[in-house]
């Protein structure tokens, strides 16, 4: 059996996907993003000068790694619950049940095309950020493997959320009152080390995992951070290493696509 | 060899419906055998037990001599399936949707073009490769169904209710159609609620309700349990008043068509040496139901 094949199949099915509504993957976060740019960077940005931590960054350049994040995360995450869910609700999930793909190419299959959705749209957001700013990447393969490795991170979260989703409304319930609060707190337009947060709010912080995302990307393309990246890439790694299982374990159940 | 075989299966849902309860079944390679029950007697949860959609509470199954327990991966290689319900995304398009599915199993793009092709082209929907299958209609989106169950040379072939919805001719090609797969070696298991269509198509047959077997045996030997069967006889000219043939089951239906009951044993050929009949000119005689459709009823209305 050609387990390459199927994966390859897989993969490519679900770039296809990608590719036929662009129109709802793609061109959403050029939008939302370049509107961000023109708010926070331009109109509200040149009055907030720079972040403390960032000397020698102006605040729409500080900007630019929360805004490519915010777009990987949501937008990873998104791919593989709706393209799950959508494939549990037209029963095309049965296609590849009844096949004899085995369940780690299954799950590779759909981050695949979580890392795509989302490495598109990083690309796309860093495009359009070159029309409000101009910057140098401190570390470009380092700023890579932070995208893939969050892609894969939220890609498996989408996952397990389009394995128990039974309605539309539950793959958007987690984004809306889980992700989104969390990746606006998680220190994409502030700095915690501004004096004007709270100490309890700064230990709050702590504990939102996107920050540990945002800092670590932060760090790869700027080359400065508030949390130690090492301890940044260990969390993340527990974290996506920890999911992998997870979701592999809910495949191999068959929880959620069968009875 | 058995191209299925399943010992003692049972399988209860959360709901704690018994579905299936410890059945066992084998078929020969070769075979086109039919699967046949009323709605909710456990046909669906034994084929989504065969394929993986459904997990089994208790039992064996063995496809091609591959148990599911011990080799799955290889056990599904071996076995294509066409679900009652379509089971593929609507916005893709046709040939895309089979190549993917090819694809699943292994198959290199360039044969699964090549393979969808032929079996489009043999489907006469191959002007339909490029349309999407929400634009298809019912018949031609169960004929993309059939080509994705066989676009990996499966060499068991289970068929849930293949024809449903779909018109008399299409059916009729269909038939061919499995017909000359079955020749060619690939062993069928198909369910149907039209019974003609399995006495037509099937060698051997197994009749499962409220999830037991409660027949399972060759199809000449069934009918062969029939003690009676109706024929619908017609004429062109008017019966006469108080039509009658003197030793046989008689009813008039209208001025131009009787029906007889024949019992087991008697030959139809002997009621046309009654000198009733001389009096009128036969046009046309039918079996009034399907001889399966008859014995069906008996035996689920006994279980």
């Amino acid at each position: 059996m050609n387990h390459y094949q199927s994966l390859k199949t897989l993969t490519y099915a679900q770039i296809r996907r990608i590719l036929r509504i662009w129109i709802q993957t793609i061109v959403p976060p050029a939008i939302t993003t370049a509107l961000y740019f023109l708010i926070f960077g331009q109109i509200i940005g040149s009055r907030i000068g720079g972040m403390p931590g960032y000397d020698g960054f102006s605040y729409v350049e500080f900007i630019v790694p929360g805004l490519i994040m915010l777009s990987v995360i949501t937008n990873s995450y998104a791919n593989v619950a709706s393209a799950f869910f959508g494939a549990k609700f037209q029963k095309a999930i049965e296609e590849i049940i009844i096949s004899p793909m085995p369940n780690w190419t299954i799950l590779i299959g759909f981050i695949m095309g979580g890392i795509t959705r989302g490495f598109v749209v990083g690309i796309v957001v860093v495009l359009v950020s070159l029309f409000f700013t101009t910057f140098t990447i401190h570390n470009i393969p380092l700023t890579l493997f932070a995208i893939i490795i969050t892609s894969i991170l939220f890609s498996l979260l989408g996952l397990i959320n389009g394995v128990y989703a039974k309605s539309f409304d539950d793959v958007a319930i987690i984004p809306t009152f889980v992700l989104t609060p969390l990746i606006y707190l998680g220190g994409i337009f502030y700095s915690i080390e501004m004096s004007e947060i709270p100490e309890q709010w700064k230990l709050i912080s702590m504990f939102n995992p996107i920050l540990y995302v945002v800092d670590f990307f932060r760090y790869a393309m700027l080359g400065q951070y508030q949390i130690n990246p090492f301890l940044s890439f260990t969390l993340i790694s527990a974290f996506t290493a920890s999911f992998f299982a997870i979701a592999y374990y809910l495949l191999h159940k068959g929880i959620g696509i069968k009875e | 060899m058995k191209a299925l075989e399943i010992k003692n299966l049972s399988k209860t849902y959360s709901n704690n419906v018994h579905a299936l309860k410890d059945i066992s079944l084998s078929v020969e390679k070769g075979d086109f055998f039919a699967l046949l029950g009323p709605n909710g007697a456990g046909k669906s949860t034994a084929i989504g037990i065969i394929s993986s959609l459904v997990t089994k509470n208790a039992g064996q199954v063995s496809i091609c001599g591959v148990d599911i327990d011990v080799n799955f991966p290889l056990a599904k290689s071996k076995l294509g399936v066409v679900n009652q319900e379509f089971n593929f995304s609507q916005f893709e398009k046709v040939q895309d949707t089979i190549v993917t599915q090819a694809g699943y199993y292994g198959v290199d793009h360039k044969t699964a073009l090549e393979k969808s092709e032929k079996y489009l082209k043999q489907m006469g929907i191959w002007d339909k490769r490029n349309d999407t299958l929400r634009e298809l209609s019912g018949g031609q989106k169960r004929r993309v169904m059939i080509i994705k169950s066989l676009i990996h040379d499966p060499d068991l072939l289970i068929l849930d209710e293949p024809t449903a919805g779909v018109d008399i001719e299409l059916r009729r090609g269909l038939w061919d159609f499995l017909i000359e797969i079955n020749n060619a070696g690939t062993t069928i298991i198909l369910t149907t609620h039209y019974l003609e269509e399995a006495e037509n198509l099937c060698k051997n047959i197994a009749i499962i309700d409220e999830g037991k077997i409660i027949e399972n045996t060759s199809m000449s030997k069934l009918l062969k349990q029939l003690d009676s069967q109706i024929f619908i006889i017609e004429t062109s000219s008017t019966l006469p008043q108080n039509f009658n043939i003197l030793g046989f089951d008689i009813k008039v239906e209208n001025d131009n068509k009787f029906s007889v009951k024949l019992s087991k044993g008697s030959s139809i050929s002997s009621l046309f040496d009654k000198p009733e009949l001389a009096q009128v000119e036969v046009t046309n005689i039918a079996n009034q139901t399907n001889r399966l459709e008859q014995l069906f009823l008996n035996l689920t209305s006994k279980s």
